[in-house]
């Protein structure tokens, strides 16, 4: 595989170019489940593990990474609808679907425009995307659902500020899954 | 149009999907699947993951398995030492209490009470989590060709955990009372006040609608009032943290579960409740000195002697010397010390019995050296067998420093013309010691003043 080359369309970066990556198919399909199966298992051994959502930083990282609008929607969408899978039957499918198409679009988008690959704007995205995540969601819980959330700016931030460490670690590891 | 499909095809994209998903959504909130019912998507999704997430439990449990029984044994002799003594201290503990909850059992069987048993439990690995913070349900190992259903209560050893909510062929779906969208009928041990536990958001579960005029004090416990039909009443949930006003004239009573919810390993899914009366038959009143009495060596009955040293029947010996309620007392007398027999009166609430009671307190006892011969019929009868000593924990001394777990004829009748008995003074071999630990020795039936 090798990376396509996007003319410069209004990017705030310094660069004129940048740079698309492409991933195997095996790599597309296994990550997102890998990353679903420990968010699922690990819980029962870290108490604390729920924090961390690892499907949100997949997502995430497929999007800025690939800069395709389109595939960052159905990468999200496919990831929210996998998550809301195991949600239970209080989650009706396609809240985290909902939630994760956004945030893919958002972060695809904006792969188009800055430079996503230093770890402060890693970080700083994954934060501020994080916190847009929890908003959609609780936007579908609240407002379409009716169910009964708690937003906590507290909680939120903490959430956040934990997501963005561990994704670096985790951007880190899954740039070996890239194919210039 | 081709320029503007062109040109707005992302947020086309975007929109469409989100159509779709909102669609799906409201197609879900409008038609909701009935209970126990299962999204074919659903079904697939967890039946394929399920078996991965089991796999890698039992094998890391085999790997600690092996690590823990087999090679990491440190600790373990002064562990059981310990567990040994506990269990020790739980069988006094249980002797008591079984009393208890034999009376507890008649009082309902008087009252024609219904009284809920678990009979059939299945045991479970928990092995997988929603993973998300909004939602806190479980996956076990266990589904519906173990006979899981649906309402189904999952319990630990130390407090419930929540009920079956999905169930597929090998695995099921538990919804812990941690969760904001679990409700259990649950009832404060002390004060008796009924209400809901509900789970939060955030993890934490608070006992709702108990009317903020009544008196509740953190540290109370929490147990099911088998209101919701799915808890058998009296178990473990929780205990109470803290007390607030809360709104709408009801009290925010926060509830820490007895159970360790983020840490569960192993449950128990309660397959079958029954419900039934309790049995009479079983509730003739013991004492729980008899209770611990059976757990303990005995030896066969000797025939009794008379005063003069001469053997006489065990049963004629008892109703003689032992006028209603006098040598009726259990730890002077032994566990079977106050049963009548043919003659004899039994003050009300001793238990008719046999009639260990005198042929222990005339023969078969034990006589410690440097003890005083005692006066009365008792002094006759002693037996000459050699001395034992016993631990202090089975026998207190008495006020007069005589031992009491003995039957009456080694403690001083009377205490001033008595030499000090030794303390420690363990019984004849076989012998049942006859001492409730938590009551004093009192003298023998026969020397006692009658009141």
């Amino acid at each position: 595989m090798s990376s396509r080359v996007m003319p410069f369309r209004g990017s705030y970066t310094s660069r004129e170019q940048v740079a698309v990556y492409e991933f195997s198919w095996p790599a597309l399909i296994f990550i997102p489940l890998l990353a679903l199966l420990i968010q699922i298992f690990i819980p029962t051994k870290v108490r604390y593990f729920p924090i961390i959502d690892l499907p949100f930083l997949v997502t995430i990282f497929f999007a800025v990474a690939r800069r395709n609008p389109v595939s960052g929607c159905v990468t999200g969408c496919i990831i929210g609808l996998m998550q809301d899978l195991f949600a239970g039957p209080s989650h009706p499918l396609g809240m985290y679907g909902i939630s994760l198409t956004i945030i893919g679009y958002l972060a695809s988008s904006l792969g188009l425009k800055i430079d996503v690959e230093n770890p402060g704007s890693r970080f700083l995205i994954t934060y501020v995307f994080f916190v847009v995540h929890q908003g959609v969601y609780y936007g579908v819980a609240h407002g379409l659902l009716r169910q009964t959330q708690v937003w906590s700016w507290s909680h939120i931030a903490i959430s956040a500020l934990a997501n963005a460490v561990i994704g670096l670690f985790v951007f880190a590891l899954l740039d070996r899954f890239k194919q210039r | 149009m081709e320029t503007f499909l062109g040109r707005y095809k992302n947020l086309i994209v975007l929109a469409a999907i989100l159509f779709a998903q909102i669609i799906g959504l409201a197609v879900q909130v409008r038609r909701p699947s009935q209970l126990g019912e299962t999204r074919l998507i659903r079904l697939w999704a967890i039946s394929a993951v399920t078996p991965i997430e089991g796999a890698v439990v039992h094998m890391q449990k085999w790997v600690y398995g092996g690590w823990s029984n087999y090679i990491y044994l440190r600790g373990v002799r002064r562990e059981n030492r310990e567990l040994r003594a506990q269990v020790e201290r739980m069988k006094i503990e249980d002797a008591r209490l079984s009393e208890d909850a034999r009376m507890a059992r008649r009082v309902q069987t008087l009252l024609g009470f219904k009284e809920q048993y678990v009979e059939n439990t299945v045991a479970a690995q928990v092995i997988g989590t929603s993973g998300t913070e909004q939602s806190r349900v479980l996956y076990i190992d266990k589904g519906a060709k173990d006979g899981i259903k649906t309402d189904m209560a999952v319990i630990t050893p130390t407090g419930i955990v929540g009920k079956i909510v999905q169930v597929f062929p090998t695995s099921a779906q538990v919804l812990p009372i941690n969760d904001q969208f679990s409700g259990v009928g649950a009832v404060l041990k002390e004060t008796r006040l009924q209400g809901i536990l509900k789970g939060s958001q955030n993890g934490t579960t608070t006992l709702q609608y108990i009317m903020s005029d009544e008196k509740v004090e953190p540290g109370e416990e929490v147990l099911t009032s088998g209101g919701d039909r799915i808890f058998p009443k009296g178990l473990p949930v929780g205990k109470v943290v803290s007390v607030e006003p809360g709104k709408d004239l009801f009290l925010n009573i926060r509830v820490i579960p007895s159970s360790r919810l983020d840490q569960l390993e192993e449950v128990l899914v309660v397959t079958k409740i029954t419900e039934k009366m309790p049995d009479a038959k079983d509730l003739a009143p013991i004492r729980a000195a008899d209770i611990l009495a059976e757990r303990l060596p005995t030896v066969p009955i000797k025939p009794g002697t008379d005063a003069a040293g001469n053997p006489k029947p065990a049963d004629t010996a008892a109703g003689a010397n032992a006028p209603a309620g006098t040598g009726a007392h259990p730890s002077a007398t032994g566990p079977t010390a106050n049963k009548p027999v043919a003659g004899a009166t039994t003050a009300p609430g001793v238990k008719p019995n046999s009639t260990a009671l005198t042929t222990r307190s005339t023969s078969g006892t034990t006589t410690t050296p440097g003890m005083k011969p005692l006066n009365g019929a008792a002094t006759g009868t002693t037996t000459p067998t050699k001395p034992k000593t016993t631990s202090p924990a089975t026998i207190p001394p008495t006020p007069n420093g005589a031992a009491s777990g003995e039957t009456g004829t080694e403690a001083p009748v009377n205490g001033n013309d008595a030499t000090p008995a030794p303390k420690r003074v363990k019984p004849a071999p076989g012998q049942t010691p006859s001492t409730n630990p938590d009551q004093p020795a009192k003298p023998p039936a026969t020397d006692q003043p009658q009141p």
